[in-house]
C-alpha cells in the first residue's frame, strides 16, 4: 500500500471511456459507452490512493469493499476482483451501467477533492463485462436449509433478496408478472444504456444460486399472499416497484399520439417493436415529439424516440437547466444526440385532429420564483405568455406511483396516502408477520442500488426471522 | 408453455381454445381476461376468460381473427403450445341476486357473457337474454344461452335471424322491468343499449376492449373517460356503468396503431399464407 501512495504523481484526471459517435449513435439502439479496455481499467486503478479508511464505502448503499476489488483489478486477478464486487452486490454488470456514482462513493472519493475521483463505476462494469465475456460459470447451488421463500416481483430488489437468501441456503421462487424478469431493466432503461442480454446474463446468475423463477404470475390475482403463507411459504418479499404511469391531467391528454413514457418505452424495450414487424408490437412515431419531464426516463424516452427515426425531439420541462433531475451524463448524452431543451415551459392542453390525433400542445412561459418544499426554485406561469407547439406524437414522462394490485389484495397491509407500503425501516417487515417489502414499492420512485440495498437488508432480516422461528420450536 | 387441449371453430373466423393453465383455472372468475404471447416475437393481446375446469385445469377463451396475431392463433391446433399466459386480470363481475337482468352480446363476446349468465343465474336472477351477430352465420353460442336463461332473443344486422338490429330493445326495455343491463359485444353495440338504457335509469354495465399491453396497470394505453375521470380499463375495469363511457374517445384510440396492424397482418398472410407453416 506505501508503495503505491509514495508513487510521483498519479493523474488528476480520469480516464475517459469510449463512447459511439453521437451521429452514428442516434440512429442505432446499440450501447452508447463501450467500457474500457483492459489496459485504460489498470490505468484508472492505479489512480485509486487505497485509503486505509476508504470514504467510498461509506457512500455504497451495498457496501462494496471497492479499494479492496480495485486492487484485485490493479494486480490482474480480475477473477477475484468479481468475486470481491459479487460478496456483496450480485448484480454489478448493471450497477456499473446505471448507478448514479457520482452521488455515491465518488462523491467521497478523496481523489475529487483535487481533480477527478475514481471512477468506480466504469471499474465495477469492467470486471463484470470480462466475467461475462469469459462465461466464468456458478455452480449450482442446491438449497439447504429446507425453508421456502417467495419473493414477489423481479425488479433489482426481488433479485437481490433472491440472491441473497439462496446464498444463505433457502429454496427461493421469484413470482413475475411480465414475461421477462429484471424490471425496470428489461422494460424501462433502454438497450443503448443498458442491453438486455447483459440483464438476462445478472438474472442467469440469480437463477444458477438455484433460484426458480416464475414469470407471468401477478400475484394478488393469481395467488394472494396469506395463500402463498399458508402453502409452504415461510416468508414473503414484496419488490413491485413504482411502475403506474402518472399523466398530466391536462385537457386532450387522451388523444392518440400521446403515450405514457412507460407504455413507449414498454413498447420500445421489453416488446422490442424498434424491430417492428418483425417483431409484433407496433409504435408510432412522429416527426415532432415533445417529452414531457426532465428525469432519466425522460432523457431515456426522447434518446429513444430520436432512434426511431423522429426529426425533432425536445424535452419540454417547467423549471430550469439547473434543476433537472437526470443524471448529468444523461443530459449531456442527449445534447449531444441533437435532443432541444424547451426549458421554463409548462403545457397546458392538448389539441387534435379530427381523428382524435394530437397535433399541437398549448403551453405557458415559466420564471422561477422562490425554493418550494423540494429545495428547488419554484416554477410561476408568465401572464398572458400562452405558446403552441406543433406536435404529431407527445411523451409523459412526470413520474410513477407504486403498483397497486398487493395492496388491493392484501387485507392487512399498511400503506401510505401515496400507496407505498409501510415498512420497518431497518427490518423491511410489514405490519403482516413474515411478510418483508424494499424498493421502489416502499420509496417511491429512487435507484437501482437503492432497491438492491433494500432487498439485502430484507433478506438479512428474514433470515434473522426464521433463525429466530427455527430456535424458538 | 400452455398446451392447447381443444379448438373450436364456432363460427368463420371465430374460434373457441381450451388450453391447459391449472393455476388460472383455480383463480378465473366470469368477467375477468388473460393476457397471452404466442412467441418469442409475439405481442400481447387480451381474450376475456370464457370457461374454466378447476378439476381438468384448464381454461378456454373465444376469439375472432381479425389482425396478425388472432389469425396466427388461429392456426395453431390442438397440442400446440402457446408460449405466455396471464391471468386472471381485471376485476370479475358483479355477481349477486338483482332481480331480472338484460343480457346483451355481440359477436364473439358472447362467449364469455354465456359465462356471466351462468353465473348470474346461479345467484337466483331472471335472465332475458338478447344475442346479436352481423349476420345469420356468424351467431356462437346460440343454443348454449337459450338453454339458460329464461326468455331468449336474437338479432342480425340484416336480419337473416331473428330481429333486424336493435330497435326493438326499446321496447323490450320499456315494457318489461330491467333491474341491471349487461352488454358484451362491438362498442357500437354497447353505446347502443346504453343510450336505450340511459333514459330509464337502468344501470348497463359494459365491457370495456381498448389497446392494452401490460394489461396490470403500468402502461396507460388502456385509458378510458368513465364519469369524466381517465380510469384505466385493466384494473379499474374491464366492466364500467355505460352511461358513463366515452365511446367516442375509446373508438378512436382503438384505431391508434390501424396502419401498422394492417402492415403486420399482410405481412403475416405473405409470408405465412394461411396457416402454411402449422399446416
Ligand atoms: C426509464 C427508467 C430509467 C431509469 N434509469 C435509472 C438509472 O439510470 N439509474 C438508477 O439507479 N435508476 C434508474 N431508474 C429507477 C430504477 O430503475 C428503479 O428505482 C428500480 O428498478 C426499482 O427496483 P424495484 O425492484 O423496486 O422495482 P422494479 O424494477 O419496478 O421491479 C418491480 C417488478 O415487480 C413486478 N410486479 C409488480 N407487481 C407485481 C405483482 N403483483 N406480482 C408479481 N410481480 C409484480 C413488475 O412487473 C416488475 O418487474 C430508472 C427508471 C426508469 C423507469
Ligand atoms: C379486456 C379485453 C378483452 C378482450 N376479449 C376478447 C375476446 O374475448 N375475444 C376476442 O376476439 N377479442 C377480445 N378482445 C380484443 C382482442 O384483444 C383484439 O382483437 C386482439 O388484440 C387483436 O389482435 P390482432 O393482432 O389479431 O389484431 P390487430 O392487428 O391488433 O387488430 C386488428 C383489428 O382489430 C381491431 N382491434 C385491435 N385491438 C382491439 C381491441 N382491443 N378491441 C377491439 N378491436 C380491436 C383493430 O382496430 C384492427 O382493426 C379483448 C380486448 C380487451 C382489451
Ligand atoms: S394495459 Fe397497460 S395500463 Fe392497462
Amino acid at each position: 500500500m506505501k508503495k503505491l501512495r509514495s508513487k510521483p504523481k498519479i493523474k488528476k484526471e480520469s480516464i475517459s471511456m469510449p463512447k459511439q459517435k453521437p451521429e452514428v449513435r442516434k440512429k442505432n439502439f446499440k450501447e452508447v459507452a463501450l467500457g474500457y479496455t483492459e489496459g485504460q481499467a489498470i490505468a484508472e486503478a492505479e489512480r485509486c490512493l487505497q485509503c486505509p479508511k476508504p470514504q467510498c464505502v461509506e457512500g455504497c448503499p451495498v457496501e462494496i469493499d471497492i479499494p479492496a476489488f480495485i486492487r484485485l483489478l490493479l494486480e490482474r486477478k480480475f477473477d477475484e476482483a468479481i468475486e470481491k464486487i459479487k460478496e456483496k452486490n450480485s448484480l454489478p454488470a448493471i450497477c456499473g451501467r446505471v448507478c448514479p456514482q457520482e452521488e455515491q462513493c465518488q462523491q467521497h472519493c478523496v481523489m475529487g477533492k483535487a481533480g477527478d475521483p475514481i471512477n468506480i463505476g466504469r471499474l465495477e462494469r469492467f470486471a463484470a463485462d470480462y466475467e461475462m465475456k469469459r462465461k466464468a460459470g456458478t455452480h449450482s447451488k442446491q438449497a439447504t436449509n429446507g425453508k421456502k421463500i417467495a419473493v414477489i416481483g423481479g425488479g433489482p430488489a426481488g433479485l437481490t433478496a433472491a440472491a441473497d437468501l439462496a446464498k444463505l441456503g433457502y429454496k427461493v421462487v421469484i413470482f413475475e408478472a411480465l414475461h421477462k424478469l429484471g424490471g425496470v431493466l428489461v422494460y424501462g432503461i433502454p438497450e443503448f444504456r443498458l442491453p438486455k442480454k447483459i440483464v438476462a446474463a445478472e438474472v442467469d446468475y440469480v437463477k444458477k444460486l438455484g433460484v426458480d423463477v416464475k414469470p407471468n404470475a401477478l400475484i394478488g390475482r393469481l395467488f394472494t399472499i396469506p395463500e402463498l403463507l399458508n402453502n409452504g411459504f415461510d416468508a414473503v418479499f414484496i419488490g413491485t416497484g413504482a411502475g403506474l404511469p402518472r399523466f398530466l391531467r391536462l385537457p386532450g391528454e387522451n388523444f392518440g399520439g400521446i403515450y405514457s413514457a412507460n407504455e413507449f418505452l414498454i413498447r420500445v424495450n421489453l416488446m422490442k417493436s424498434y424491430a417492428f414487424p418483425s417483431y409484433d408490437t407496433p409504435i408510432r412515431i412522429g416527426n415532432e415529439v415533445a417529452v414531457i419531464g426532465a428525469g432519466n426516463v425522460a432523457m431515456d424516452s426522447a434518446r429513444s424516440a430520436l432512434r426511431l427515426g423522429a426529426e425533432k425531439v425536445s424535452i419540454v420541462y417547467r423549471r430550469s437547466k439547473e434543476e433537472m433531475p437526470a443524471r448529468a451524463e444523461e443530459i449531456e448524452n442527449a445534447e449531444e444526440e441533437g435532443i432541444i431543451f424547451r426549458l421554463l415551459t409548462n403545457p397546458t392542453r392538448f389539441l387534435g385532429d379530427e381523428k382524435g390525433w394530437v397535433k399541437q400542445m398549448e403551453c405557458l412561459q415559466m420564471q422561477l420564483g422562490e425554493p418550494d418544499e423540494s429545495g428547488r426554485r419554484r416554477p410561476i406561469p408568465i401572464k398572458n405568455s400562452e405558446f403552441f407547439i406543433d406536435i404529431d406524437t407527445a411523451i409523459i414522462a412526470v413520474g410513477r406511483t407504486p403498483n397497486p394490485i398487493i395492496q388491493r389484495t392484501t387485507r392487512g397491509l399498511e400503506t401510505t396516502k401515496w400507496g407505498t407500503i409501510v415498512v420497518n425501516e431497518i427490518s423491511m417487515e410489514t405490519g403482516l408477520k413474515g411478510v418483508y417489502a424494499g424498493g421502489d414499492i416502499v420509496t417511491g420512485e429512487a435507484t437501482v442500488i437503492s432497491a438492491m440495498g433494500a432487498g439485502k437488508r430484507a433478506a438479512r432480516a428474514i433470515h434473522e426471522y426464521l433463525h429466530r422461528k427455527i430456535r424458538a420450536c | 408453455m400452455h398446451k392447447i387441449i381443444a379448438t373450436k371453430e364456432l363460427a368463420p373466423k371465430i374460434k373457441l381454445f381450451q388450453v391447459h393453465a391449472p393455476n388460472i383455472a383455480a383463480k378465473a372468475k366470469p368477467g375477468q381476461f388473460i393476457i397471452l404471447i404466442l412467441d418469442e416475437k409475439g405481442e400481447r393481446i387480451p381474450l376475456t376468460i370464457a370457461g374454466f375446469d378447476d378439476k381438468k385445469g384448464t381454461l378456454s377463451f373465444a376469439f375472432n381473427e381479425v389482425g396478425k396475431t388472432t389469425k396466427q392463433l388461429g392456426c395453431y391446433k390442438e397440442g400446440d403450445n402457446i408460449s405466455s399466459i396471464v391471468g386472471p386480470l381485471g376485476n370479475p363481475s358483479e355477481i349477486r341476486k338483482f332481480g331480472h337482468v338484460l343480457c346483451v352480446g355481440g359477436g364473439v363476446m358472447i362467449a364469455p357473457l354465456c359465462l356471466q349468465i351462468r353465473a348470474l343465474r346461479e345467484a337466483g336472477n331472471k335472465i332475458t337474454a338478447v344475442l346479436g351477430a352481423r349476420k345469420e352465420d356468424l351467431l356462437i353460442f346460440e343454443q348454449e344461452v337459450k338453454r339458460i336463461s329464461n326468455e331468449f332473443y336474437v338479432a342480425t344486422d340484416d336480419g337473416s335471424k331473428g330481429f333486424e338490429g336493435l330497435d326493438f330493445l326499446k321496447t323490450l326495455v320499456r315494457t318489461k322491468k330491467f333491474q341491471r343491463v349487461v352488454v358484451m359485444g362491438p362498442v357500437v353495440t354497447m353505446k347502443a343499449v346504453s343510450e336505450i338504457t340511459k333514459q330509464y335509469n337502468i344501470p348497463t354495465i359494459v365491457t370495456l376492449t381498448p389497446i392494452m399491453v401490460d394489461g396490470m396497470g403500468m402502461c396507460g394505453v388502456c385509458r378510458v373517460t368513465v364519469a369524466n375521470e381517465t380510469r384505466f380499463a385493466c384494473i379499474d375495469g374491464p366492466e364500467f356503468e355505460g352511461h358513463q363511457v366515452d365511446f367516442e374517445e375509446l373508438v378512436n384510440r382503438q384505431r391508434m396503431f390501424l396502419p401498422e396492424e394492417r402492415t403486420s397482418s399482410l405481412l403475416w398472410e405473405h409470408l405465412e399464407g394461411a396457416c402454411h407453416e402449422k399446416a
